[in-house]
């Protein structure tokens, strides 16, 4: 039961300057709110990981909280560029940020390697490509039963793990149903775990027997934070707002139209902004 | 219903009917989506189009703005996780087309969708590969579909993203890669394959009023056409329609998802 308390204190507690941050949810389930929190408390040096930046990320590299960051795919899905993440890698605006690029496969099987406990990573992957040359983390391994030359990247083990999921019970075990992404795999992989979650209940009413659930155990703090994946989503909650994308294009192209977004809808916002979007009460 | 329809029309149908009922279909967000969906509603009833979210066999009523939306979901015989999406499916060799787009390609369908300029100095930043590089080593067969123009059908590119026929016939089989790679390429103005001797893309139909010359002034190789070159087939009114209702019902949903 300790492990619920509200978002500022997770963030707070769980998410230090320097650390490596993985905020997982692959198009759905997308942690807004706790980045929206990271950033008011101006965390720095940030090594952020995930497969596709997202806004959240174009958001964060913009305020200046990333050094560093690992992702396969960084574009605004469906509508084109991240301003922000290019102005960073362009022209170091607000600062200059490294690139760690891999490929979908390797980063997923990079999760999972580093929820296996495993130091690295191998799969049929990178043949002919560019990505090898540019990233000295992409090498070669032999299979020493075949002799078949191997893609190996090394496990990605967060520091923490940042997720939103559909809803926690009373004991805080958390449910996450749809597309679920890599989140199971770094929560796993992570020294820590912060999940926010749409709503705390009596019964997770899981949909079957196999349902993706992260016990209590597996996660350090978790925050009640209805609305909090907007403007992605949360099945059976509410839609992803496609809208919102696709406003997003003009509202990051500018610099300064892009901070006073920022200004006006995050750092002098709480939280409770997010409650907006929740899924409707009946 | 008239007969009329745009160059991008063209490309969307052309690129669906490549498709069969019976592909395995690992779909790319953009114009792969769109001419997937088109088959699925028209020739192609029982396609599995599978994204990689994790969606196996959705069946969206509308275009998905990403490659996660919750539709795809909903519309899915299942749903499984991003590692098990590229290592059992993917990886594990079940996907029969893998279909892509890119910002810039070259003669034997390399695709570039990383960089333009020197990576570490990049004039332009580009999304990156995200699932293509092994969509493209990993899938039986691979079907590209993008617009020309000499900015996207490039002599050189600057960087290769995903592999498609190398520097030419060999170049595959000498990286160990078993499948076919970029077999057929769907523009706006033609459809393309690999000549079977050097692998280089040629022009084996033209789009009905597309000239030789038109052809070539938006391709910044100098572009071959196979000796059998002939005209494609314009779109069916019964193409037309569906692909029209299905960007109309699109446009009406992502508007209103604000």
């Amino acid at each position: 039961m300790t492990q619920f308390c509200s978002l500022e204190d997770a963030i707070a507690r769980n998410v230090h300057d320097g650390d490596t941050v993985a905020m997982e949810g692959f198009t759905h389930l997308i942690p807004y709110a706790a980045g929206h929190e990271v950033i008011r408390q101006r965390r720095k040096h940030l090594t952020l990981v995930r497969m596709t930046p997202d806004l959240i990320y174009d958001q964060l590299i913009g305020m200046g909280a990333a050094d560093r960051l690992v992702f396969s795919w960084g574009g605004n899905p469906g509508v084109g560029s991240l301003h922000r993440l290019r102005d960073a890698v362009e022209n170091g605006w607000p600062q200059p940020l490294a690139l760690e690029e891999h490929s979908h496969a390797a980063m997923a099987n990079a999760y999972e390697a580093g929820a296996a406990n495993l130091p690295f990573a191998v799969f049929r992957g990178y043949k002919g490509v560019d990505l090898p040359n540019v990233n000295p983390q992409i090498r070669t391994v032999e299979c020493p039963f075949t002799g078949e030359a191997l893609a190996a990247v090394p496990a990605i083990r967060p520091d923490v793990a940042i997720i939103h999921a559909q809803r926690a019970d009373r004991a805080g075990n958390v449910l996450l149903d749809g597309i679920v992404g890599v989140q199971k795999q770094a929560v796993l992989a992570a020294k820590r775990a912060v999940v926010t979650v749409e709503e705390q209940v009596d019964d997770l009413a899981a949909p079957g027997y196999n349902a993706v659930i992260l016990p209590a155990w597996t996660i350090s703090a978790i925050a009640v934070v209805p609305g909090g994946a907007y403007p992605s989503y949360a099945q059976g909650y509410y839609k992803r707002a496609n809208g919102f994308y696709i406003a997003w294009d003009d509202i990051a192209r500018d610099r300064a139209k892009f901070q006073e977004w920022m200004t006006e809808n995050v750092l002098k916002q709480g939280p409770e902004a997010f409650l907006a979007h929740r899924r409707a009460v009946a | 219903m008239t007969n009329a329809f745009t160059a991008s029309e063209m490309m969307t149908v052309v690129a669906a009917r490549a498709l069969k009922s019976s592909d395995v279909c690992f779909v790319g967000i953009g114009a792969p989506s769109a001419a997937c969906n088109l088959a699925r509603l028209t020739h192609a009833p029982d396609i599995t189009l599978i994204y990689e979210s994790g969606t196996i066999a959705t069946r969206p009523t509308v275009l998905p703005l990403s490659i996660g939306d919750g539709e795809l979901c909903e519309t899915a015989l299942t749903t499984v996780s991003v590692p098990e999406m590229f290592r059992y499916w993917l990886q594990g060799g079940r996907i029969t087309v893998g279909f892509l787009s890119g910002a810039q390609v070259d003669r034997f369908g390399n695709l570039n969708t990383t960089v333009v300029g020197a990576y570490d100095k990049p004039k332009v930043r580009l999304p990156g590969g995200g699932g293509a590089p092994e969509i493209a080593s990993s899938c039986q067969e691979i079907f590209i579909t993008m617009a020309m123009s000499q900015r996207a059908f490039v002599e050189r590119l600057p960087f290769v993203t995903s592999f498609g026929h190398g520097k030419g016939r060999g170049d595959r089989e000498a990286l160990g890669l078993t499948t076919r790679g970029p077999t057929r390429m769907m523009t706006d103005l033609c459809v393309l394959e690999p000549d079977p001797e050097t692998k280089e893309f040629v022009v084996v139909s033209l789009h009905p009023g597309v000239t030789q010359e038109a052809a070539r002034a938006a391709c910044g190789w100098p572009l071959r056409l196979s000796p059998a070159v002939t005209e494609t087939p314009p779109p069916s009114n019964e193409e037309l329609r569906v692909l029209r209702e299905l960007q109309a019902r699109t446009t009406k949903a992502h508007a209103g998802d604000a």
